[in-house]
């Protein structure tokens, strides 16, 4: 463990999050912001315990992936997320065009996502590397959420096992699953 | 979508996030990330560029794969632009990161279901 701890910290912490060059810290910048607004601090969810490990047994072109995404896609004529710690699932068939998924969400700029709903629920693209044989697969049903959920409890209490749970119903080997956040 | 990851992994399924938002899920830590340097609702590209979304996907699940050690975060090199401008005002949840004046931009929370077209909400309650 102590291996892997020494590794993730030069990966990761070597950085200057101040400069411009490098990723936004939405974490400072939220705090300041909410600080700014009068507003309790928010609570990140924090894991520093080392997180479970399955090795992965097949190179890419014979994995079957499952596509998740939290940016609030649904299908036309599947009832739309609600914007309040909505802890719902839905289930998108990943043999069809994207052009019928849409994106509801309370907290990023929906309009860019709308007009093309693959830069935040990729299906049209990972279809197409399937087709090239970069991968092999993808699951029947791709599974999509609204990741807006102020609620760390509501987030593992109900979210996160009615997904295990669609994921198990699926009854299918799944060799990686791609998770898509906003 | 970093504890996502954490839950299924402990299920037996093997996990990749494809994340724009490094400090957050650096302290979620899961198995395996994949950083991109694009903004928040651009995770999995640009909008009708299809080739550097696909170039976008085969970077993250090269490199993602490759990962050995549980809770590494690699950077795919995948930019928004090289001018990193964008980056001074982006901000999580309040829209393009404007507080001042405007104080909270996100939309108001609320509980009934948010659907992008009222044709859409047609075809769900026919």
């Amino acid at each position: 463990m102590q291996v892997v701890f020494t590794i993730y910290l030069r990966t990761c912490d070597d950085r200057d999050m101040n400069s411009s060059i490098e990723p936004v810290d939405y974490i400072a910048r939220t705090r300041e912001q909410y600080s700014a607004l009068g507003y309790q601090p928010y609570e990140w969810a924090e894991r520093p315990d080392p997180p479970a490990w399955v090795p992965l047994t097949k190179p890419l072109e014979e994995s079957r992936i499952l596509l998740l995404g939290s940016g609030g896609a649904y299908k036309r004529g599947q009832v739309a997320f609600h914007w309040k710690d909505d802890t719902g699932i839905r289930l998108i068939p990943s043999d069809q065009p994207a052009t019928d998924v849409r994106v509801t969400h309370f907290a990023y700029d929906l309009e860019p996502a709308r007009s093309d709903p693959n830069i935040v629920f990729p299906l049209d693209r990972l279809n197409e590397l399937v087709q090239e044989g970069f991968i092999k697969s993808l699951t029947p049903q791709s599974l999509a959420f609204m990741g807006g959920i102020y609620s760390v409890r509501r987030t593992e209490e109900e979210l996160i096992p009615a997904l295990i749970k669609e994921i198990e119903a699926m009854e299918i080997e799944i060799d990686l699953a791609l998770l898509v956040p906003v | 979508m970093g504890l996502v990851a954490r839950a299924l992994e402990e299920t037996g399924i093997s996990t990749l996030v494809l994340t724009a938002a490094h400090s957050i899920t650096k302290a979620a830590n899961p198995p395996r990330a994949t950083y991109v340097d694009m903004p928040l609702g651009y995770t999995a590209g640009k909008p009708h560029d299809q080739e550097f979304q696909k170039q976008l996907l085969r970077s993250a699940l090269t490199l993602g794969t490759s990962i050995e050690s549980p809770g590494t975060i690699v950077d795919t090199g995948i930019k928004w632009s090289e001018d990193p401008s964008w980056k001074d005002k982006a901000s999580s949840g309040l829209n393009n990161g404007v507080v001042s004046a405007e104080g909270d931009t996100r939309s108001e929370r609320v509980d009934v279901p948010q659907y992008q077209s009222e044709e859409d909400r047609q075809a769900a309650e026919n």
